[in-house]
This record gives structure tokens, sequence and C-alpha cells, in this order.
């Protein structure tokens, strides 16, 4: 085969392989975001913070950190219940959510980044796993194991939050917290509490992605800001709402960057993401497959 | 008070903060002082688009470096004084603003936000990459050896123009905040649908605060390179700037240029104590914890505090 369309059929696969942590990062923007309007731009903060988590468990107890993220996800669930908590009798009572809860959550943003810094400094860390150095050769194609394990872990993630959703009562319920509050409150289900539960979900698959992020690649406290553009860019396209979608627009996000990446250099790859979020929010803010 | 008698005082009480100035000979003063004016800048600006209108802006970091990079790219060009850059680089923000204002035609509350996020990140990309300016290396800008006006330093000097910029700042959102332009814009920010259907021409007055704010924000930027003699794009597009621009009108309170004002110098002397006292990152914690604190225990800020002690008081 000749180099450039081996070099065209890794990129495409890397893209692939990409989006599937892509989507680990934006279902929980998806949820938050999409679901429950409440604009959790903190959620990469979670993310570092699932990263930081699986590390420091990783090095005392020397487990896999995807396993150990799993274990350790009610955790981040509880975080998320307490954080909605906060942000319900604060903000949303109020009806001051749109201009203070972004304040707020950029504030919490900001707390978990500095803090890591604070305990940890700001030197890059890893976490070598049995399978980081293994590639799985497919022709002239790359399969790195470190890419397709939290690839296949995501996709099983979203596809079964969304299978949740459409199959349970409390899924439906969250669901039905989308369209219409008051409707929900005739049925005798308290919208709060449901959305504290989804919240306190979108927090903990925070906590996993974090965990396959510190899998793929060097992790630093302040990295997780370049997430914030990614999250929002796959949610708005993929439209707000549904989980298959966010999967789309991850597979978008993912080939774009790996693309810039190869054809252009990685310099450009971060105005990738910001970029078609500003595209999508100018001419299709419903997003691609918009309700 | 009329908008002439307050520029007065406002020009008076500069004069005054610049006239104390040259007693002082620790230079260290200067950096910390020229810190905290960027941020009266900057909140000031802010406040226009976030605490008139409503629109959350998190691209300061984007304006602000537009007004650094324009001094860089006219300095690299044909060594322009200060007085043409500065002029330069707020009317180059001032476009920006302009630009995001049409934005707001498209996008409410939360989309705006995380449009301007993303400004912010688009043209951090394209300055790391564009060679002229620096890229991702930085650029100097060499300060010529003999100080404007006999002034003993160009850190004195640039103190005195910030004084200046800062003044000119409070006077214009004063100006806004106390017109009709002023009661329009709090009208968009209560509900933009009823403020258009009452007949307040709401895209021409947002577009007129988006201006405004973001050409202010480019003014703080623009005497950034003299200062510190060397630019590079991660620092001057640090997300910091824009967490600390939201933070000090969130303390100080948003409905009233006092808010901006207060917030800045009460949180930049703070973070200047800090920074010397104990350590850098502390001052983004504090600032973190304190936006926080704030929006999520006193939504009004210090102003708020402020009206409620007066209501008690007339009781």
């Amino acid at each position: 085969m000749e180099p450039s369309s081996a070099l065209f059929l890794n990129a495409v696969v890397s893209g692939l392989l990409l989006a599937g942590f892509y989507a680990a990062v934006a279902v929980g923007i998806s949820i938050s975001f999409g679901m429950l309007d409440v604009v959790n731009i903190a959620h990469p903060g979670f993310i570092i913070l699932g990263s930081y988590t699986a590390l420091i468990v990783h090095r005392w107890l020397g487990w896999d950190p995807i396993l150990l993220s799993v274990v350790l996800s009610p955790l981040f669930f509880l975080l998320g219940m307490v954080l909605y908590r906060v942000y319900y009798v604060a903000f949303e009572k109020r009806g001051q959510e749109s201009l203070r809860g972004l304040a707020f959550f950029f504030g919490i943003l900001f707390i978990t980044e500095v803090v890591l810094i604070l305990i940890y400094g700001v030197d890059y860390q890893l976490v070598k796993t049995a399978y980081s150095e293994t590639v799985w050769k497919l022709g002239p194609i790359d399969f790195p194991l470190r890419l397709l394990v939290p690839c296949i872990v995501s996709v099983a993630m979203v596809v079964g939050i969304q299978i949740f959703f459409n199959r349970t009562f409390f899924g439906r319920a969250v669901l039905a917290v989308a369209q219409d509050q008051l409707a929900l409150r005739i049925m005798g289900v308290d919208p709060v509490r449901i959305k504290e539960f989804a919240f306190a979900l979108s927090i903990a698959t925070a906590g996993v992605a974090g965990a396959f992020l510190i899998v793929i690649q060097p992790v630093q406290p302040s990295i997780g800001r370049e997430f914030i553009g990614l999250a929002f860019a796959i949610c708005v396209l993929g439209g707000l709402g549904s989980l298959y979608g966010t999967l789309a627009g991850a597979v978008i996000l993912g080939i774009a960057e790996s693309f810039t990446s190869t054809y252009f250099g990685p310099s450009w790859a971060p105005a990738v993401s910001f970029g078609l979020l500003l595209l999508a929010l100018a001419f299709r803010p419903a997003g691609l497959f918009g309700r | 008070m009329s908008n002439r008698r307050f520029a007065l005082i406002a020009l008076v009480v500069a004069i005054g903060i610049i006239a104390a100035s040259l007693t002082i000979k620790n230079a260290y003063f200067f950096t910390a002082a020229y810190a905290v004016l960027v941020f009266v800048i900057l909140s000031t600006a802010w406040n226009i688009l976030g605490g008139y209108t409503g629109y959350v802006n998190f691209g300061v970091p984007a304006f602000f470096a537009i007004g650094a990079y324009t001094t860089v790219f006219l300095h690299q060009l044909l060594t322009a004084p200060l007085f043409v850059n500065v002029v330069a680089g707020t009317v180059m923000a001032g476009l920006a603003g302009l630009g995001v204002g049409y934005l707001t035609l498209r996008l409410r509350g939360v989309f705006f936000a995380i449009a301007t996020l993303a400004l912010a990140v688009v043209m951090l990309t394209f300055v790391v990459n564009w060679t002229y300016v620096g890229g991702a290396r930085g650029a100097y800008v060499i300060t010529p050896r003999e100080v404007p006006f006999g002034m003993e330093s160009w850190k004195h000097y640039l103190y005195v123009v910030m004084v200046l910029l800062a003044t000119l700042a409070t006077v214009v959102a004063r100006m806004l905040e106390r017109s009709t332009i002023g009661r329009g814009l709090a009208a968009i920010r209560d509900d933009e649908l009823a403020a258009e259907c009452a007949g307040v021409p709401t895209l021409r007055l947002k577009l007129l605060a988006a201006t405004a704010s973001g050409a202010l924000m480019g003014m703080a930027g623009t005497t950034t390179p003299y200062f510190y003699a060397y630019v590079e794009p991660t620092s001057v597009f640090n997300l910091s700037y824009a967490v600390n621009s939201i933070a000090m009108p969130v303390i100080g309170g948003m409905t009233s240029w006092v808010g901006p004002l207060i917030g800045a110098v009460l949180l930049g002397t703070l973070q200047q104590i800090v920074q010397v006292t104990i350590s850098s990152n502390l001052n983004l914690l504090i600032t973190g914890l304190l936006l926080v604190l704030f929006v999520t225990l006193a939504p009004n800020g210090i102003l708020g505090w402020v009206d409620a002690w007066k209501r008690r008081r007339k009781r």
C-alpha cells in the first residue's frame, strides 16, 4: 500500500479511537447541559480530578486505572449530588441560573485546577498499564491498545446510559425532566430529585473519563480547560439531549482533529474543536441531528 | 451628578494618585499597582456587557491579547509610539467586540458565553502559529532608553498612563450606565424579549455595549508589552484574566460602575499581597473561592451589602 493512503487510513482509525474517548468526555455535558439545562463548564475540572484519583489509587493499590475509575465512580456520583444541591439552592431556586450559575461553575473549574496544582504541582503524570505499550497491527494500520481499551469501555458506557434512559423508570424520568418539568410534577415525581440523580450520573462519567485520559496521555491540572470547547462542540454538533448524537459528534470531532494533526501539525489541533463549535453555534445551534 | 462634573472629579482624583506616586521610590510598587490597574480596566469593561447587559463574556483574554498583540505588531512594523499603539489596540479590540456583539443575534445566554470562550482558544491557536509576532516563542518589545516627560523609569511612566486609562474606562462605564443607553441595557438584562417589545433597540444597544466593552479590554492590553518588555501567547491569553475580570465585578457588585472598581482594588491588592507573601498559585485559588462564595452567598456583592445597610438605616 502507498504510504500516503496508509497515512490516511491511520488518521481515520486514530480519529475513531479518539472519538471513543471524546464521547466519554462529552456524555456528561450532554446529560447536564443537554437534558438538565445545567451549564456545567466545570465538567472538565472533574475529569482531571478523575485522572488524579485514578493515578493516586493506582499507585497505592496497583490496579488498572480504568477498572479503578468504575469502582470509584460512586464517589464522583456523591460529589455530583452535593454540587447539584448547592447549585439548586443557590441559583435554580432563585431563578438566577443563567449568569450567576455560569460564574459559579467557572469558579469551581478554577478551584479544582488550582487545588490539584497546589497538591501535585504542574508536572505531567501518566499511568503505565499492562497494555500501554502494546499495538495491534492490521496491515499498515495501528491499533494502540492505550486508545482502543478506553474507546471500547467508553462506547459501552455511553450506549449503556442511553439504554438505561430508554428502558428504566428513572431513566425515562430524566428524559421527561428535559421535556417538561411541570408535567413531571403533576405525575407525582419530584423533578429536583431526578435532576440531582442525573447530574450526579454526569459527574460519575467525568470520573471514568478522567481515568481514560491518564491512560491515553500525560495529564497536568490545567489541561482540563482544553476540553471545554471539545465537549461543548460535541454536544452542540450532536444535538443536545441525545446520547447517540453525542457519539456522532464525537466521531466528527475525533476525525477532524486527527486529520488536522496529521496534515497540518498538532499545534493547530486545539483550534479545530473550538472552531467547529463556533461554526456549529453560528449556523446550526440545534445540532446536525437536532431535535 | 452630570457626566462632565464626574469626569472632572475623576481626573482630579487621578492626578492626585499620580502626584502621590512621585514620592514613591520603591520600584516594586509600580509592578503591583500596574497589575491592579489592569484589572480595574478589565473588570470595568467586562461589567459593561456582563453586569449591565447580562451577557457573560469568557473571552476577556482574547480582547486583552488583541490589544497587546496590536502593540507588538505595530512595534515590529514601524516602532510606533505608545500613544498610537494604545489607540490602534483599542480600535482593533473594539472591532472584535463588534463582531462578538453580532454573535448575540443568534446566541442567547449560555451559548454566547461558550462561544466567547471558544473565540479565545481559536485566537490563541492563530497567534501561536503566527511567527511574525513571535509565535509560541513570544516577542520582545524593547522600550527606548529615554523615558518620556523626564520620568525616572518606564514602569513609572506606564503606571501614570494606566491611571489615566483606568479613569477613562470608569468615566465611560458610568456615562453608559447613567444614560438612556444604560437603562436600555438593564432592560435587556432583565428580559430581552420584553425590552424589544417595549421599543428598546436591543441589537443596536448590544452592539454598542459589546464594542465598548471589547475596546476597553483591548486598551488594557496595549501597554502590557512595554511593561514586561516581553509578550508570550500563553501568558497573554491566560484564562486567569477571564476569571479575575468576572470575579471582581461579582465581588464588588455588578449593577454599578463602583462595583468593579471596588472589587478590582480589593481583590487585586489582596492578590498582590498573597503573591509576595505566599505564592502566585494561591492567588487563583483565592479568586476562585471568593467568586464561588460571593456568587452563592452574596449575589449582589459588596454594593448589595451597602444597599441593605442603607435601607436598614432609613427604617
